[in-house]
């Protein structure tokens, strides 16, 4: 029996109830629910940026939304460079904005 | 439309369709690029045909590396060295004529620093260094306190190191755009998708080329420039001669961001080794540095296996082992993606600059291996030169084609 035929009332693969959750970035609280990336929550609150680049300190957030870029890593309960995008939300994370300034060459 | 016809040679045909320039350059990688430039500020009329995209291979797939720590004294030091006098003029230079909204080269003079982790390695280093530093290199001996304030996270288990302040990086593909940008503000024409299927010749003097066929049309000039990298051995053939360049493959591994731990590029002192051997066989030989967005490449390898692209793990699993040598902390690491290309490999470990003894009205700028980024701006002031026929900035001699190394490589002209 093809997928599509099932009826969505006797379909067994159905998600909990979504529980909200609450996040703090930058120590600002942002809420979401279970499910949902870091970078969903965040995205939801309005906010499309939450990274300097090193050499221009231009913003970077989420740019291709897979975990293949790593634009979008921030600090998750004091672990450095989580992708946001791949980070499950938990109620009560601490997520803190990264910016890493370009080093004084030593010649 | 592209400029004052040729008209310095009888042999110009004026009289034929077609476009026609002083000089065809065949390849926009960044050797093609810096000739184009130079010929065209000479006062050249210029066309550039490429076959694909302007800086889309070999100028790609590197690390955008101005070396002079792995040469040994000799012809090729001496262009390195001439090529780095060349480059902070250039800079500032391309940055008046193109402008703020130009993207950055990103030119650093950030130092090279190579290191021995064996004691069997320590003394080659420093006997190495000493014979640079009486051919004009900046080499440092500095001990293990010295080297760890350069990097403190370099490894314990030093024997030797020295430092290179003259070693420095560029963006290769801003700057083979910058070098275009600017050969077109001087008149040159870059035409891009435009493959080269053969050579048009005098037909009073077979042994002379007066253009080329494109998938374009015909072009005529009376000099032709060979400035295709890897594949200017199939550049030649097409045009009817042969030249012994092959592929090189090489990859990189790029970690993902962290905060910057590494400040100027670090090899490892076999990489030289590995550099001058002609062995086609896979090598590795640690070359480590990060950028400045925080991620960190790690190479080196060479491995003579044609322009086969597969991603070769095993090769990429010894880089790694290899960069740990240098770096512990790159034990923890994420690596994030890798890329590789291919370097145009001469038998004898020179590039080839200048005429084509066989044909008269060819030129070549080819085979400076894993340098090209670096030696570009010195093979462009030397091939100008001879085109003008004019005296060259260094002896050029230990670069031409008809050299007595190269003499078993080379077929007849056909």
């Amino acid at each position: 029996m093809a997928a599509r035929i099932l009826p969505a009332s006797d379909d067994p693969i159905r998600p909990e109830p979504a529980q909200s959750l609450g996040l703090s970035l930058d120590g600002a609280p942002l809420s979401g629910i279970t499910g949902q990336t870091i970078a969903g929550v965040v995205l939801a609150s309005g906010r499309l940026s939450w990274r300097t680049s090193s050499h221009l300190g231009k913003p970077r957030g989420l740019f291709c939304g897979i975990g293949v870029c790593f634009d979008c890593i921030v600090t998750v309960n004091g672990e450095r460079d989580v992708r946001a995008c791949q980070r499950r939300a938990v109620d009560g994370d601490v997520v803190e904005s990264q910016h890493d300034a370009l080093p004084e060459v030593h010649l | 439309m592209i400029g004052p016809a040729a008209t310095k040679r009888e042999t110009a045909p004026r009289h034929m369709s077609g476009a026609s320039a002083d000089v065809i350059i065949i390849g926009a990688g960044i050797i093609g690029a810096a000739c184009a430039r130079s010929l065209a500020r000479a006062g050249r009329s210029v066309i550039v045909v490429e076959r694909g995209a302007a800086a889309s291979a070999t100028s790609a797939q590197g690390e955008g590396n101005l070396l002079v720590s792995d040469k040994a004294p000799g012809p090729e030091l001496s262009l390195a060295l001439y090529s780095s006098t060349l480059w902070d003029p250039a800079v500032r230079q391309l940055r008046d004529e193109l402008g703020p909204q130009f993207p950055s080269i990103e030119f650093e003079r950030k130092g090279g620093l190579v290191v021995a982790t064996t004691e069997a390695g320590a003394q080659p280093l420093l006997d190495f260094a000493a014979t640079q530093s009486q051919a004009g290199v900046d080499a440092r001996s500095i001990d293990a306190a010295e080297a760890h304030d350069y990097e403190p996270e370099l490894t314990d288990n030093l024997t030797a190191a020295v430092f290179y302040p003259q070693d420095a990086q560029v963006q290769p593909v801003a700057a083979t755009e910058a070098l275009l940008a600017s050969a077109r503000l001087a008149g040159a024409r870059v035409l891009t998708d435009t493959a080269v299927v053969g050579a048009i010749r005098d037909p009073q003097h077979p042994d002379t080329i007066i253009g080329v066929q494109t998938a374009a049309g015909a072009m005529y000039a009376p000099d032709v420039v060979i400035a295709a990298g890897p594949w200017s051995g199939e550049v030649a053939a097409v045009l009817g001669v042969t030249l012994p360049i092959r592929p090189r493959r090489g990859m990189v591994l790029v970690t993902t961001r962290m905060p910057h731990k590494i400040f100027h590029k670090v090899y490892d002192g076999d990489y030289f080794g590995a550099t001058q051997s002609s062995d086609a066989s896979l090598q590795t030989s640690s070359v480590i540095e990060s950028t400045a967005a925080g991620t960190v490449l790690i190479g080196s390898s060479r491995e003579q296996v044609g322009f086969d692209e597969q991603l070769r793990v095993e090769v990429l699993s010894e880089i790694a082992q290899k960069s740990m040598r240098l770096f512990p902390f790159l034990e923890n690491a994420s690596v994030m993606r890798s890329y590789g290309g291919f370097r145009p490999y001469m038998p004898d470990h020179l590039p080839v600059i200048g005429a084509d003894h066989r044909v008269s009205g060819l030129w070549h700028a080819s085979g400076h291996e894993g340098a090209g980024i670096g030696l570009s701006l010195a093979t462009a002031e030397i091939l100008t030169a001879q085109l003008l026929g004019e005296s060259t900035p260094v002896d050029d001699s230990p670069f031409a084609l008809d050299r007595e190394s190269l003499a078993p490589f080379l077929g007849s002209a056909a």
